[in-house]
């Protein structure tokens, strides 16, 4: 690993020229102020190019034609695949399953590790700030088996309460599954020490990266993960593409998720042999071009510097919180910026979030409102929904400005 | 300012005509539209002859939620129930007379949905009774 200060700041408006939808106006003179890259993110052009080059050049379904294009198909795809796992510092290409978001990868591991090796009565450990993506699956596994889920608490300023967590593991989990990144909080949880405590206890550890991954250095193999799930989308790639890494030994293990073509080595009219990894939970034709873009887009981030990157996210949600703090009626939610990540959801007293966003858009300000996958979290904070803001590596402290000024003006239409 | 919050709804919003609760209430149905945390309640007296006498709301909803309960009531009373349940999708919304998106028709369909489950007495209002057809 390299150890070099980073001392380089992000150019952004260097960086925004890579992101032909930041010129665009949502009406005649008002530019997007595009606040909702925990949702997704823009595309650079890197990554629109190199999808535009795969569909006109090379074409091809892959791992089985011999002809020039499936064979050229098939080494971009895989190269993409060899960059990815570079950048979250998986030891082999063998751990890495593309899939189609971190929904899906969850899913996997709920279909295929957690009823192969759970049973009823086992526990599983889940936290009060998940996405509905780490919630339901578990969810329709307790019903189904009758396993157990609990909750690792959120103390009032939304943080995990880890000594609840601490309780539970005492429990003997078999499954620890959480957040690395609020998506409505901003809250980086603590997910080595997390890791290593559920390890001591015994359990497997499942670490949903969605909003972790796009935003900070990940090293899963620093972590020590077990699994870890993450999306291309939220991370300048585009839709439909994730991958889950998974230790080799236990995907090993593990029974085939999908059955179809591409997951076997051999299909009689009654059995077949799976094929190796990755490739045993990559049943059909996958993404390929969305790998290929995803690629580009680790390619692009790893350019600037993650550390970069989130050094750049800092500053933004720091002066954001300072901003729309000194709001008079603004409530945000989670902890202060020194725990948090590139996100800010907050309630305006006597004015819904439907409303607030609503109003945003006229000043060309893409928010979201809502419960943002959510519910459970929102329920615990007391509130039906909430408006957040959420930034990336093309935002600027001006458009956090038009933000600011914009909800006071709102403010006024309302009062 | 653009026309999806033109003054009435904002008015109407911030000012309601109609908010609170009745004493004896012949009608109370309640609904919510989970996605964004709207819940709308509303109670109406009618009296011997079936005519609506007095209808009130209360819940949390957004502005266009809100203006469309406090439309909607200033609508019914006075009216039959059968009246009532002759009320279409285009009525509220010529009342709203503002351009929705698909999410946003949610928030303003709400107050009628919850209307019309209350007059037929069912525990949701279909697309069909919103949309206003023949009845069920």
């Amino acid at each position: 690993m390299t150890d070099q200060i980073v001392e380089q700041t992000l150019k952004v408006e260097k960086i925004r020229q890579d992101f032909p939808i930041l010129n665009r106006k949502i009406k005649p003179g008002v530019p997007l102020v595009y606040f909702d890259s925990a949702a997704t993110s823009q595309k650079p052009l890197a990554v629109i190019e190199a999808m535009d080059q795969y569909y006109r050049n090379t074409n091809a379904n892959i791992h089985r034609g011999v002809y020039t294009l499936a064979e050229e198909a098939t080494a971009e795809y895989e190269q993409a695949r060899q960059w990815v796992a570079d950048f979250i510092g998986a030891g082999s290409t063998r751990e890495v399953i593309v899939t189609r978001g971190t929904t899906e990868s969850i899913n996997l591991v709920a279909y295929s590790w957690a009823r192969h090796f759970l049973k009823a009565g086992d526990l599983v450990v889940l936290t009060e700030m998940e996405h509905h993506s780490n919630l339901v699956p578990w969810q329709i596994l307790a019903k189904e088996r009758g396993v157990r889920l609990e909750f690792v608490n959120m103390t009032p300023d939304g943080l995990l309460d880890l000594d609840t967590y601490h309780q539970l593991l005492a429990q003997e989990p078999k499954l620890v599954a959480f957040v690395q990144a609020s998506n409505v909080l901003g809250t980086i949880n603590p997910a080595r020490q997390m890791i290593e405590a559920a390890h001591q206890a015994g359990a497997i550890t499942l670490v949903d990266g969605a909003q972790s991954t796009p935003h900070f250095p990940v090293n899963v193999v620093d972590l020590g993960a077990d699994f870890f799930a993450f999306s291309g989308h939220k991370m300048c790639g585009p839709t439909g593409i994730g991958i889950l890494y998974g230790r080799e030994h236990l995907l090993e293990a593990m029974p085939p998720f999908m059955g179809g073509g591409d997951m076997i080595l051999k299909v009689e009219l009654r059995n077949f042999t799976h094929n190796d990894l990755p490739y045993k939970f990559e049943a059909g034709t996958p993404s390929i071009a969305e790998l290929i873009g995803f690629g580009a887009a680790v390619n692009y981030l790893k350019s600037i510097g993650m550390d970069v990157i989130a050094a750049h996210e800092k500053e933004i949600v720091t002066y954001a919180y300072q901003r729309l703090g000194a709001i008079d009626g603004i409530k945000i939610m989670g902890p202060a910026p020194e725990y948090r990540g590139g996100v800010l959801a907050f309630t305006m007293e006597g004015i819904h979030p439907h409303d607030v966003a609503q109003m945003l858009d006229r000043d060309g300000i893409a928010v979201r409102a809502g419960h943002h996958c959510a519910m459970p979290l929102h329920r615990k904070f007391d509130v039906p929904a909430s408006t957040r803001a959420s930034f990336y590596l093309y935002n600027t402290l001006e458009e956090v400005d038009k933000l600011a000024d914009s909800l006071v003006k709102i403010k006024g239409i309302f009062s | 300012m653009d026309d999806l919050y033109r003054e009435i709804i904002i008015e109407r919003h911030k000012n309601p005509l109609h908010r609170g609760s009745l004493e004896h209430a012949s009608i109370c149905f309640e609904d919510e539209n989970p996605l964004c945390g709207d819940h709308i309640r509303l109670e109406l007296r009618v009296d011997e002859n079936n005519r609506v006498v007095e209808a009130v709301f209360n819940g949390n909803g957004c502005a266009i939620s809100t203006a469309s309960a406090d439309l909607l009531i200033d609508s019914i009373i006075g009216k039959t129930v059968d009246e009532v349940k002759a009320i279409t999708k285009d009525d509220v919304l010529d009342m709203l007379a503002i351009e929705l998106g698909p999410v946003r028709l949610k928030c303003a369909l709400l107050p009628l949905k919850v209307l019309k489950a209350g007059v037929y007495g069912v525990q949701q209002a279909t697309d069909d009774l919103i949309e206003g057809e023949p009845n069920p």
